[in-house]
């Protein structure tokens, strides 16, 4: 048996084989959404889908986000395994109802007896230089919902990994791809994806003695920037990808704080009310005692998503991210 | 020659209209409800067809006024009555086949009893349980869905993957008049008629959505007109008369499972009673307007019918009674046992698997139990128990 050698492929690329392989495995999943099927997507991500498997298997729905995810779910009730696209993450606000009285309790309040193992698939973030209601960061709205899984990839390898176990999970996950990595390139086989783990556990990136960047989805790559430049002023920085926010991996983000002592959360998001709030609470609840100084946010702005023009002075950029760094504490040291 | 020039001359010849545009006429709703109940159809109704459908009325109305008793007296923590709308509720749950499914509203409680749940597990969630009760699967009835009309994508959902999968199962979905102004209302029907889903939709208009009137609710000519911007047939019925309900349904049933496509019902009813216990309808209608509906019950409608056509004797008449009795008396004694509950089950199924941060709050929910319970039997709470035996 010969081995292809990795070539570099997009995270677009290994999404769309995602969802292959997963409709290949098992005829339950479905994939529905707006413009799936000739189209691929408005991201090209169901690229070829609707050819491959027939247009019942990928199906261009009409323009109504409620509805598509309101089908699935019955779609769901009666055993498939449904895939919705939401087109952008500020246009999935009209399936939020479905989302939080239907999709995140139906387990719960059948008593584990109706499950819905359904994915909904949400373009999310900015930098692409969209119009408004392109950019949004709402994985604080889904976080804050019991019920569900939230999951988000920062590397090639792992938005195929990633979206096949949020399939496979029998729990509904909302897979937030981030937008500005659609294109972003890694030395990925295709032929010989990774093994398939379950979601819920972060991954350092990069090890590190001086601090934390504890991060996810689209600062992935940011954080990893700042941490190379980091090393001039002599910080050795560690880089933790959370790649699931719920369930939430406590434990590889605790053991990476309590051995470098401080911690800087990064996300795109807006910092109050978001992810990094419940980060860092959760870092002090329990690394306390090995904390050198108080964790720190480095997020978007709390401002409505700026326009194209501007949105450069919103994202957290490599300078924001280390002059947090350097308001650690460190005077204690010297 | 110029465009100026020509002017005279042009005929415009625009590209053909964009597909599909099809004749509105057959989809159009009579202009009156559908009746047979008082009419001359009523002589070819099928006699054990009404004596089942009385039966089945009279013990509906005798579960309305059993659980609205319940209510009062604290066994359940509210209940949606649906006395005087007995006949869509039956009708609803008759017209389906046992493959098919059933997605009620919150008001529908007979509906699923009708379905053959268990008149107990069908209070579980307006008793003040945390779960629906019935297995949806068993009976093939979704659970009561409160947030309105979202369950009606859910049927539409259910429908096409059924047929997706070749089984001839048809979803029947209830709403009421006031969930037809959601917005799901609208993507349901126009995602079934897309789709052609085996749905049919039942739309109970009982005149009020708790005290707001038909007439603040929509503009349209009716409820079942709806139906032609969607391109599915509308049918208007009189919702009190259990025996048009039942073949109107019917009908869109078959229309459903032979692949015809969705259809939307109307059937004109009134809410006796307020929106729950907890309403004042005093407040935004008057007596005489629900006493006119009082003389258009559904029950006796049915009861004219059959004592008319020689087909209800006393010995029968007994008999339904004595059913509805012996159901009530039953509901009575059950409901007045306390359910066991297990604060420790809000945790199990929220997930598949708790998430980490959920097992931490069930430790302590746990932990506040066992306190609890060890102050209860005289205990010191907390002596002992912990590592340190220390509590703050």
């Amino acid at each position: 048996m010969t081995t292809v050698a990795a070539k570099p492929a997009t995270m677009a690329q290994a999404l769309t084989r995602a969802l292959r392989d997963a409709m290949a495995a098992d005829p339950a999943v479905h994939v529905l959404g707006e413009d799936v099927g000739a189209l691929g997507g408005v991201f090209r991500v169901t690229d070829g889908l609707a050819k491959e498997f027939g247009e019942d298997r990928c199906t261009d729905t009409p323009l109504a986000e409620a509805g598509i995810l309101g089908t699935a779910v019955g779609m769901a009730m009666y055993g498939l395994r449904p895939v919705v696209e939401m087109q952008f993450d500020a246009f999935a606000y009209p399936a939020f109802e479905q989302v939080v009285s239907h999709v995140t309790k139906m387990r719960n309040r059948t008593r584990g007896r109706m499950p819905l193992p359904l994915t909904i698939r949400v373009p999310y973030g900015g930098g692409i230089g969209g119009v408004e209601h392109h950019s949004d960061s709402s994985e604080a709205y889904y976080m804050a919902t019991p019920g569900l899984h939230v999951v988000t990839p920062a590397t090639v390898a792992d938005a195929y990994g990633l979206l096949r176990a949020s399939i496979a999970s029998d729990d509904p996950v909302v897979f937030l791809e981030p937008k500005r990595l659609y294109w972003s390139k890694d030395a990925w086989n295709p032929e010989e994806p990774a093994p398939v783990e379950p979601v819920g556990r972060a991954v350092v990136r990069r090890s590190g003695r001086s601090a934390t960047l504890i991060t996810y989805g689209p600062s992935l790559a940011v954080c990893m920037e700042a941490a190379e430049a980091a090393r001039a002023e002599g910080w050795d920085l560690e880089v933790v990808d959370l790649r699931s926010l719920v369930p939430f991996d406590d434990e590889t983000v605790c053991a990476s704080v309590r051995r470098t002592g401080r911690a800087v959360v990064v996300h795109e998001s807006g910092s109050f009310g978001g992810p990094g709030g419940e980060i860092a609470a959760r870092v002090t609840e329990r690394c306390f005692h090995h904390l050198e100084a108080p964790v720190l946010r480095v997020a978007g702005f709390d401002i409505p998503y700026p326009p194209p023009m501007l949105e450069r002075h919103h994202l957290p950029g490599v300078d924001r991210i280390l002059d947090a760094v350097g308001r650690l504490q460190w005077e204690a040291e010297s | 020659m110029t465009v100026m020039e020509q002017r005279g001359a042009y005929r415009p010849t625009p590209p053909p209209a964009w597909q599909p545009r099809t004749d509105p006429a057959p989809l159009l709703p009579d202009a009156e409800p559908y009746r047979v109940l008082g009419t001359e159809a009523a002589a070819h109704a099928d006699p054990e067809l009404l004596r089942t459908l009385h039966a089945r009325l009279v013990r509906g109305r005798r579960y309305n006024t059993q659980a609205t008793a319940l209510t009062k007296q604290g066994r359940l923590a509210v209940y949606p009555s649906s006395t005087g709308q007995e006949a869509c509720e039956i009708a609803a749950a008759l017209a389906l086949e046992e493959r098919d499914w059933l997605f009620p509203s919150y008001r529908d409680t007979l509906a699923v009893v009708a379905r053959g749940v268990d008149p107990v597990e069908a209070l579980t969630l307006l008793r003040g349980d945390w779960h629906t009760g019935y297995d949806p699967y068993e009976h093939r009835v979704a659970p009561l869905s409160t947030p309105l009309a979202t369950q009606l994508p859910h049927a539409v959902g259910l429908a096409h993957a059924a047929r997706l999968k070749g089984d001839d199962v048809v979803a029947l979905a209830m709403v009421g008049d006031g969930g037809t102004s959601e917005g799901d209302f609208h993507e349901a029907l126009n995602f079934a008629a897309v789709w052609q889903a085996p749905v049919v939709f039942l739309v109970q208009n009982n005149g009020f959505a708790i005290s707001v009137p038909l007439a603040k609710q929509t503009a349209a000519p009716s409820l079942a007109h709806k139906a032609v911007g969607y391109g599915m047939p509308g049918r208007l019925v009189d919702g009190n008369d259990a025996v048009a309900v039942h073949e109107v349904l019917s009908d869109a049933v078959r229309r459903a499972r032979g692949g015809g496509g969705p259809t939307l019902v109307e059937a004109v009813t009134y809410r006796v009673e307020a929106h729950t216990n907890a309403d004042d309808a005093t407040r935004y209608r008057g007596d005489a307007e629900v006493e006119t509906w009082r003389r258009h019950d559904p029950i006796d409608l049915l009861e004219r019918e059959l004592t008319d056509r020689g087909l209800l004797g006393e010995d029968a008449a007994r008999a339904v009674r004595e059913d509805a009795e012996a159901m009530a008396a039953d509901l009575r004694a059950r409901m007045n046992r306390d359910p066991e509950l297990d604060p420790m089950d809000l945790f199990a199924h929220v997930y598949a698997e708790p998430t980490p941060h959920l097992r931490e709050q069930r430790a302590l929910l746990r932990a506040e139990l066992e306190a609890a319970a060890e102050a209860e039997s005289g205990n010191e709470p907390g002596t002992g128990t912990g590592p340190e035996g220390t509590r703050r």
